[in-house]
């Protein structure tokens, strides 16, 4: 009666145990710097030039968005305050988790299903490698240890963004700006600003991992693979955040 | 499964017991026994789907079964976990259907992956070089060491496995398809890598493959070491050399996932089962 859930409660299942042992070998012996360094190297500076793309244009936005509305209630020079809680509290983790899972995600499912379909997962285990620990693991690291640092970049150049509207069109006085920007920020803002992030690499590299490693049926399951696994993280993101956004507004 | 449980008798490299694999419905291998011995060349033919390359794997572990028991080297890995197999899997060659060359890493180094990996029987780094070239020239590609796996035709990438399987100088060396996808010269040159590398390490050999004239190279010819060539067996065969069991060479018919045929190459040739009679080409 309940089989159609049967496959959706297995793959979560199955999720849980890659997450599971993905974050013991963290504990264990052997540790592949090499590869966590060459992933940070793809997944965080690989991803530097489009976060700061996206993120400057959204403070531009959103500075042009607001002025128009405090405009009415002739509060425009608050718009400093406005441009760092969204960027802070939501737009710079989301809107950086979306550009990390369009290029890493994809990225992660369409390499490690590559290797599956060609069977070098298997050859891996058959020569007494840990795939976990060699490819899943440094994936993990890396995109946990990166993502929270491009959200703060994606933070300053948004907030930066919006401070050129502000300057230049609005005609606010730099410091009037970032004062206010500044002070709007509370120890609660910057704690889910950074914590979001931290779960969303995790979500982000695991389910790239996830899909990549349970790939079938050849060339063709590559592709499906890549797009499942970038569908499924943003998805999650929304999903997390929102929740996250909950518990933290239920403590302010 | 009765609890009191024979162990298989020594000199047994790989046996399976009522060995049965599933994937959701599907069953990729139905209630499979065989036995393995020392010196063995088990050649197991089958449909595309058949699930031969299932057995493979579950031989090694790669896949658990739903249902029986499999032996590797004596030792019961039904239920070992993962990281208590790689000591015994390292005394297991495998060539996979798929090549499973790295490829990010040069033909040099994917050789040396089994000798460097190890956590036991590990080789001295001096030696890991010389091993490597000598494997290499074993399959003609010496030149080929700094090359990447995808600047390598399927051939040669099939010679690549080769040599990464038999480095180690595993006992056991297991085939899947080693033919498949090539055209019939380069097909020969492989099986006569396999029958040179059998008759020169005395490994036990399971050669999965569509192919019938892949298991009857296996059957009917040795490996001269003194002359460099593969020669017919001569013995109890007859004129046209099959027949012949000197090679110790046993077949095997899988079909949707169920030994269909198990025995000599006289066997099976003689079968009226019309499933198996489609592996052997008549005869004119
Ligand atoms: N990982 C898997 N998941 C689901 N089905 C599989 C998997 N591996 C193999 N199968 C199925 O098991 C059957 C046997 O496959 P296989 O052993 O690869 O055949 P072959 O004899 O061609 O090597 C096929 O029907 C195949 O679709
Ligand atoms: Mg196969």
């Amino acid at each position: 009666m309940l089989d159609f859930l049967k496959s959706p409660v297995a793959a979560i299942q199955d999720f849980y145990v890659l997450a599971g042992r993905a974050v013991r070998n963290i504990f264990r012996t052997p540790h592949y710097a090499d590869d966590i360094a060459l992933q940070m190297d793809v997944i965080g500076v690989g991803s530097l030039p489009i976060v700061f793309l996206v993120s400057f244009f959204s403070g531009v936005v959103i500075t042009m968005q607001m002025s128009r509305a405090l405009s009415q209630y002739g509060a425009t020079g608050q718009v400093g305050q406005i441009v760092a809680i969204t960027l802070v509290r939501e737009l710079g983790p989301v809107l950086t988790a979306v550009v990390v899972a369009g290029r890493n995600a994809s990225g992660i499912a369409s390499e490690l299903g590559s290797m599956t379909v060609t069977e070098q997962i298997d050859a891996m285990r058959a020569l007494g490698t840990d795939p976990i620990q060699k490819l899943v693991t440094p994936r993990m690291i890396a995109t946990c240890f990166m993502q929270p640092m491009l959200t703060i970049i994606a933070d300053f150049v948004g907030i930066f963004g919006g401070f050129l509207i502000a300057r230049l069109s609005l005609g606010l006085s730099t410091s009037q700006y970032w004062t206010n920007a500044y002070e709007a920020l509370k120890y609660n803002d910057i704690v889910q600003g950074l914590l979001k992030p931290l779960v969303f690499a995790f979500v982000i590299s695991l389910v790239g991992c996830f899909y990549g490693l349970r790939t079938s049926g050849g060339t063709q399951g590559v592709g499906r693979s890549t797009t499942t696994a970038v569908v499924v993280s943003i998805v999650w993101v929304f999903m997390i955040t929102a929740l996250l956004t909950r518990i933290f507004v239920n403590l302010s | 499964m009765g609890a009191a449980h024979t162990a298989p008798p020594a000199g047994s490299l790989l046996r399976f017991e009522n060995v049965t694999v599933c994937f959701d419905e599907l069953e990729a291998l139905h209630q499979v026994s065989f036995e393995m011995r020392a010196g063995e060349t088990r050649v197991v033919l089958g449909a595309a789907g058949s699930g031969k390359t299932v057995l493979l794997k579950t031989a090694l572990g790669l896949i658990k079964p739903d249902a029986g028991r499999v032996f590797l080297f004596g030792h019961d890995i039904t239920n070992v976990p993962e990281r208590d197999l790689f000591d015994i899997r390292s005394q297991v060659g495998v060539l996979f259907q798929e090549g499973g060359l790295f490829d990010s890493i040069t033909v040099a180094e994917n050789v040396a992956y089994p000798l460097v990996n190890r956590k036991t029987h590990t080789v001295p780094a001096s030696e890991v070089d010389s091993r490597v070239q000598d494997a290499l020239r074993f399959v003609e590609l010496e030149h080929t060491l700094d090359k990447y796996p995808s600047e390598l035709s399927g051939g040669m990438r099939r010679r690549v496995g080769i040599a990464r399987a038999v480095v180690s100088e595993p006992p056991l060396v297991l085939y899947d398809s080693p033919t498949a996808g090539l055209d019939p010269i380069t097909a020969n040159t492989i099986m006569a890598l396999i029958a040179k590398e059998r008759d020169t390490q005395n490994t036990a050999n399971l050669i999965v493959t569509q192919r019938y004239q892949d298991g009857q190279l296996m059957a009917n010819f040795r490996y001269n070491r003194n002359r460099g060539y593969l020669e017919p067996v001569s013995g109890n065969g007859d004129a046209a050399g099959h027949g012949s069991n000197s090679t110790g060479t046993v077949f095997m018919v899988m079909k949707e996932g169920i030994v269909v045929f198990e025995g000599t190459q006289a066997e099976l040739e003689a079968s009226s089962d019309p499933y198996v009679i489609r592996f052997v080409p008549k005869y004119s």
